[in-house]
């Protein structure tokens, strides 16, 4: 049986990972994923995992290691945040390209400048492209439970793609919380064996790993690799649900939360989705038809899944943890907005940069949203579709 | 060391077929490399680095390699085999494999001096077994002929070009050996392809040391220093002759010369045959000659001061 435990978020990547105890762990410490591989030298130092671990001189040598002991055959996890992330980018693409199921955690980041080391998802939104499966979530639970299914996705036959399991850096990663630890053996049994498809270290059957693609080559490639990341979704599915009968928590690619009759709806990831449901059961009590469309598989986006489930709805705000960095909208926005366009019925959608290098989201915040979508169903008017939560003045 | 005939009859890593210049030394250098690994004994694996050896040997769908490898980007082939190496660990562990695996790293000038120093540091120090090879060209070769820190001086590259007011690369050479001895290897050595009999020698060596290690080549580039496809080996046999590159050891910090020409000769006759450095022979600038071979001889006295004084770590 499991057990309850009060841990940081941190704690529960580094418990998951000490559980399913990769062949490899290749990472460089980072602000705000640190406790991560400390926590897992610790384990090793302690005889608790026998991971093989690699204390890189950076971010890049962290993935770059991690591409070479994928290839050369095993299971090879890693974490970071933010810059650090940002440093590995050219190897997240080689990862993925190279179709090697690393997995990462990452306590998600702002990006410098100015230098902030607080949460929001300036690291894994800039990624998003990178052709790595992106869970996110809302609590260490999530955290936890997330870093072991991705194994298990990634590692999938049709799938062979990196996954990361990000979580808010220091609202999740440091802020301890009650979650359910699973039993050792079992979490060893649901991950089970991974057999490497051509590992370099057989080397009676030599493989060239990385060979360079011309342009009658290249364009294969990459929409082979891409069947590869869009099967996850179906996978992420099966894994939750798999995930759920073994340990009573089942996950799929998204929650909704009072979804089925909301009027106003807010669509969101990570830990702002505890905030936006404690807001959602006020205002419920009150008779207003609120709803959370809380995202847990943003790459690959399942843009199908989400315009049926949000169709329904008379407005939608999208709360994006990044700057639209000159787009029309935050990323999650222009996606949801984008999956609506081919739906039957499209309610008018709105978009909040929220939390930004850790700035704080309170429901006052979350009920200024859902005054405002009330007011665009009642007036039929959307005065901003852009606009900021708990911003300094008023933005625009 | 074993006989030629041997030598020739054993099964090659690298088969023909590959992509690279005509006269390019990279491949020469990877096959004596190879046939000095004693593959009775062990296997090997390689990671290489991107450039010009890497393209023109794994170019999907085909490969020349007949040995394990990987590449996966330019500044990173240290760190590429690091993990690779953990792996193997693993492997061992777990009881999943009983053979011996040696592991090769090999990048050129660029992906060595200049962008992977970092990654090569980093590796060395945390002890992982591999022979890093670097096959230094003198510039960015893949990408056209650029100046790196590995650039000697005077020559005349895309981006230190030969001009009107400004001859060439103003600085010298990054001595890479002695960044590399200061992280205390057991072995690090220089090398040429033109003295192939050494090369295999201290190759050889390297992978017998349960550790890091570290061989730098001189790798003539019949494009990018401009000579003809056939002259690569006599222009490496120059730079030994005019201790351009001297060909020694550092084994445990004691320093080895391997060769000493009983005729030095001046630096022209390895200058002069290279197009590069034909500017330098241009009336007016016979002080850029003298400068070079100024920075070689006090390079040579020194090395040969640090063998006489027979110091060690």
């Amino acid at each position: 049986m499991g057990k309850k435990v009060a841990l940081t978020g941190n704690e529960a990547a580094a418990h998951a990972i000490r559980q399913i105890n990769p062949d490899v762990v290749a990472a460089f410490p980072i602000t705000p994923s640190t406790p991560i591989p400390q926590n897992i030298a610790q384990y090793i130092a302690d005889g608790k995992m026998d991971t093989e671990l690699v204390t890189v001189e950076s971010e890049h040598s962290a993935m770059s290691a991690c591409i070479g002991a994928a290839a050369g055959g095993g299971r090879v996890m890693t974490a970071t945040s933010a810059n650090g992330y940002a440093l590995m980018w050219e190897m997240l693409y080689i990862a993925s390209g190279a179709r090697l199921p690393i997995v990462m955690a990452v306590a998600a980041r702002a990006l410098s400048g100015p230098l902030n080391i607080h949460g929001d998802h300036s690291d894994i939104m800039g990624g998003r492209d990178s052709g790595w499966i992106e869970l996110v979530a809302e609590n260490s639970q999530e955290a936890y439970d997330n870093l072991i299914q991705a194994v298990k996705i990634a590692e999938n036959k049709d799938v062979m793609t990196p996954a990361l399991g990000a979580f808010d850096g220091f609202n999740i990663s440091h802020s301890i919380e009650i979650w359910e630890m699973e039993d050792d053996d079992k979490v060893r049994e649901f991950v089970g064996e991974y057999e490497p498809l051509f590992p370099l270290l057989k080397t009676e059957e030599p493989v060239t790993h990385g060979a360079w693609a011309p342009p009658d080559w290249y364009f294969e490639h990459r929409m082979s690799q891409l069947k590869g990341l869009l099967n996850a979704k179906d996978v992420v599915v099966n894994v939750g649900k798999e995930f759920g009968k073994a340990f009573g928590r089942e996950y799929g690619i998204y929650e909704a939360y009072k979804m089925d009759d909301a009027d106003y709806v807010i669509v969101a990831m990570g830990s702002v989705c505890g905030t936006t449901k404690d807001v959602v059961d006020s205002l419920r009590d009150n008779g207003v038809k609120a709803g959370l469309l809380k995202l847990r598989l943003f790459r690959p986006f399942p843009y199908k899944e989400l315009a049926d489930v949000l169709s329904g709805a008379k407005a939608i705000a999208v709360l994006d943890r990044v700057s639209p960095a000159g787009a029309q909208g935050g990323p999650l926005f222009n996606e949801i907005r984008s999956a609506l366009y081919d739906a039957n019925n499209r309610p008018p959608v709105i978009n909040y940069s929220y939390g930004l290098g850790g700035r704080d989201t309170q429901p006052v915040h979350i009920n200024s949203v859902y005054d405002t979508l009330k007011k665009i169903v009642e007036t039929g008017k959307v005065e901003k579709q852009f606009d900021c939560l708990n911003l300094r003045g008023a933005w625009g | 060391m074993a006989l030629l005939n041997d030598l020739a009859k054993k099964k090659e890593g690298l088969v023909n077929g590959h992509r690279l210049c005509p006269g390019c030394t990279h491949s020469v250098i990877m096959r004596q490399a190879l046939a000095a690994a004693d593959t009775d004994k062990y296997d090997i694996v390689i990671a290489a680095a991107t450039g010009c050896f890497e393209v023109s040997t794994g170019l999907y769908p085909y490969t020349s390699w007949n040995v394990p490898w990987i590449h996966s980007a330019f500044e990173n082939a240290a760190s590429t085999i690091a993990g690779v190496e953990a792996m193997y660990k693993v492997w061992k562990k777990k009881g999943k494999t009983n053979k011996d695996i040696r592991f090769i790293a090999v990048a050129s000038d660029g992906g060595t001096y200049d962008i992977g120093l970092q990654a090569l540091s980093g590796a060395i120090e945390r002890g992982h077994q591999f022979l890093y090879i670097c096959n230094d060209n003198n510039a960015y070769q893949n990408t056209g002929n650029q100046r790196s820190s590995a650039t000697p001086f005077g020559a005349s590259t895309t981006t230190s070009p030969n001009g009107t007011i400004i001859q060439g690369k103003t600085q010298p050479k990054k001595d890479i050996m002695s960044v590399l001895e200061g992280h205390h290897m057991q072995y690090i050595a220089q090398a040429s392809p033109s003295n192939w009999r050494d090369l295999m020698d201290k190759v050889k060596k390297a992978l017998d040391v349960n550790g890091p290690t570290y061989i730098n080549v001189i790798e003539p580039c019949t494009t990018g220093w401009g000579f003809p496809a056939h002259k690569a080996i006599e222009i490496a046999q120059l730079a030994v002759d005019t201790c351009v590159w001297p060909l020694y050891e550092v084994v445990e910090g004691k320093v080895v010369i391997n060769y000493k020409p009983k005729n030095k000769l001046p630096v022209e006759e390895y200058l002069k045959p290279q197009k590069r450095f034909a500017h330098l022979f241009k009336k007016g600038n016979e002080h850029l000659i003298e400068e070079y071979q100024k920075q070689v001889d006090k390079h040579w006295e020194w090395l040969l001061k640090r063998e006489e004084s027979g110091i060690s770590y």
